[in-house]
């Protein structure tokens, strides 16, 4: 795992004291809100509906357990004892109090965290697998790369007045499970046929409300090259990106005005044009093999990779067989497993943990994952290093403490923004509805096999709810809230968006429509098909029939 | 309940971000009950006053909403409202 030299650790120090100065003036009058809200914001500090909401940025959703358990007491000392996962890997707490800011800052500071760059106009945190380093599928840990990115992009002089946000995602395995294409910028590693490391370039992806896929730029830019090339992707939207108009400010709408075509050689010429500075914003080996040195893989002991114990416990107990199946993943290293940890235990708010719970992931992670946790962009944990012979055990640890639910990917297993329960910006609630789908759906969701259903509270879609198999946008018609679902989406590498089934819906009626799509892909579906496939052979006609008939 | 439509001011408190609604003569209370209720007409004027004052003030965004009367209680008219006034509809699992 990376960690803070001496120059990271003077930085935070001195902002956290910058930041501590205005909240005294902004207390004792001096800084009115409107002088306030800037500083605030870019140190992660929202006001929300019922109190301050602290965003903390979660770098490529990595934490060491003692970041994980410097999170639990942010949650314990200075919140109601918890803390919300969102989809983009952060952590959210949602009761903070201004007057406490100062002190959970440099508290966190001392974990290496930070809430610097969770808003504004500024390169937000860099996503990736939460599988990275031990997934069987990928080609080289995009880690570093992630590291090596959020550094150039860190206070970057240039591109510190962005027209608007910018979310940058990187996916190094053959499944896509960073979900680059609703990125602004997506870079897919790939090694080519002489065996080097390079990356497909993607822009112009995003969701809210104009959602777009990102497209290719270019298919392979060899890795020495990478700043330099994104350099120029970014210089082009900087100088191009339409700074008077908020909905036309992000990337997607310049690609999409402009054509991929156009802006593909907007890029190449600007690259071309850089001469010396491409050199001087070259990736020498060097340099990568030292990033990479600080993402070294653990210590494991030789584990013998048979599974006859394993299969033992699994026969003798269907819940840990069931487990097993649904919340590991394979493993790089021989006799080794991923564990997700799940955050969706039926009925509770989707991606909200406990302080209490945050202490034990970070105890299992210390004594069976080498002292990491990763959290996932659909809101779980991960424990990514666990020896096959400790499963049970951890399984038995993690079900005390309620976060063995054997849900992953499956229909409960749903994401869900806050919605207006908590968020200023909300149409409509989504945790209720979220909780009501899985309570409903969980019992035949074994049956149903692999379902993605994704919640917003509004049409800024931090509930990714246009990839969603099944997608909810929560909506306000006459005061009321109204619920707007799409089928067929998917932010896997075949990313699509949904199409809308019909009229938006009543919040009572949410549960019997989704019931309807989900019989109607169970009729529908082939042998071995998940929804999007079916989708994407019998399209959306079939789905707005069934609910047309039902009305 | 009557479904006459009144005036309140809300907003969050400087330091700690509570939802808290104007009580009159400077005060702001965290109680919506105790909020000082006014007819349609008389908003503006229940707004200007909710804002004045010197620096610090000690509710953050000051604005008006709808709420009506229901026996001794006051409840906002629209759902947003009544989540900031009684909290969150779900409940949470904190320790
Ligand atoms: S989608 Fe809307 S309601 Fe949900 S968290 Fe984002 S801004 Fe808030």
């Amino acid at each position: 795992m990376y960690h803070y030299d001496e120059y990271d650790r003077r930085f935070l120090e001195e902002r956290v004291a910058q930041y501590r100065d205005q909240v005294r003036r902004r207390l004792a009058g001096q800084l009115s809100e409107d002088e306030f809200r800037s500083l605030r914001l870019m140190n992660g500090l929202y006001l929300q509906l019922h109190a301050y909401m602290l965003r903390i940025s979660i770098p490529y959703g990595t934490l060491s357990s003692a970041k994980l358990r410097g999170l639990a007491e942010v949650a314990r000392r200075w919140d109601k004892g918890y803390g919300h996962f969102t989809t983009r890997q952060n952590i959210q707490f949602n009761w903070i109090h201004l007057e406490d800011t100062p002190d959970i800052l440099v508290h966190l500071a001392t974990v290496e965290l930070h809430g610097i760059q969770t808003s504004g106009n500024s390169f937000r945190n860099i996503t990736t697998d939460p599988f990275a380093g031990v997934a069987a599928d990928e080609i080289d840990d995009p880690r570093p790369y992630c590291e090596i990115v959020r550094q150039w992009s860190a206070l970057h002089p240039e591109f510190s007045f962005l027209p608007r946000k910018f979310k940058i995602a990187i996916n190094a395995a053959s499944e896509d499970r960073a979900a680059v294409k609703i990125h602004d910028l997506g870079l897919n590693l790939r090694r080519n046929a002489a065996g080097e490391i390079g990356f497909e370039v993607l822009v112009g992806g995003g969701l809210g409300r104009t959602p777009i896929l990102a497209q290719t730029v270019r298919d392979f830019v060899p890795r020495r090259e990478l700043l330099a090339y994104i350099t120029a992707c970014l210089r082009v939207y900087n100088q191009y990106g339409r700074r008077d108009n908020l909905f036309k400010s992000r990337i997607k709408i310049l690609v999409q005005s402009l054509g991929i075509e156009k802006y593909r050689a907007e890029v190449e010429d600007e690259y071309a044009a850089m001469g010396a500075e491409r050199d001087a914003l070259a990736l020498p080996d060097a340099a990568v093999a030292a990033m990479q040195a600080q993402f070294a893989p653990p210590a494991y002991r030789e584990a013998a990779n048979d599974d006859a114990e394993l299969r033992r416990a699994q026969a003798a107990e269907p819940e840990f067989a069931r487990w097993i199946e649904r919340n590991t993943r394979p493993h790089k290293q021989a006799g080794h497993a991923i564990v997700i940890v799940s955050l969706k235990p039926l009925g509770r708010p989707t991606g909200d943990c406990s302080a209490s719970q945050m202490e034990t992931v970070a105890e299992l992670a210390d004594t069976l994952s080498f002292g990491e946790v990763r959290v996932t962009h659909d809101q779980n944990l991960v424990l990514p290093h666990v020896r096959k012979s400790a499963l049970y055990d951890l399984w038995l640890r993690l079900g005390a403490a309620d976060l063995a639910t054997p849900n992953i990917g499956l229909a409960s297993d749903i994401i869900a923004c806050p919605g207006l329960d908590y968020c200023s910006l909300a149409t409509a609630r989504s945790i209720p509805v979220a909780q009501a789908l899985s309570r409903h759906l969980a019992e035949r969701e074994v049956a149903i096999g692999p379902l993605q259903i994704k919640i917003s509270g509004c049409i800024n879609a931090c509930g990714h709810h246009h990839v969603g198999h099944i997608g909810i946008l929560g909506l306000e018609k006459n005061g009321a809230e109204s619920y707007q679902i799409t089928v067929g989406g998917s932010d896997s590498a075949r990313a699509a968006l949904g199409g809308i089934v019909g009229p938006a819906v009543a919040a009572d009626e949410v549960t019997a429509t989704v019931d309807r799509l989900v019989d109607t892909y169970l009729r529908l579906r082939r042998d071995g098909e998940r929804f999007p496939d079916t989708y994407r052979r019998v399209g959306l006609a079939p789905f707005k029939e069934a609910l047309y008939v039902a009305r | 309940m009557t479904d006459r439509v009144l005036k309140l001011v809300t907003g969050n408190r400087l330091h700690d971000g509570t939802v808290v609604y104007f009580a009159g003569s400077g005060a702001w209370t965290p109680q919506i009950d105790d909020a000082r209720l006014v007819e349609d007409k008389d908003g503006a004027a229940l707004l200007a006053e909710a804002q004045a004052g010197s620096p610090p003030h000690p509710a953050v965004g000051p604005a008006l909403i709808e709420a009506v009367r229901d026996g001794r209680r006051i409840v906002p008219l629209m759902l947003r409202e009544r989540i900031r006034a009684f909290g969150p509809t779900v409940a949470y699992r904190g320790d």
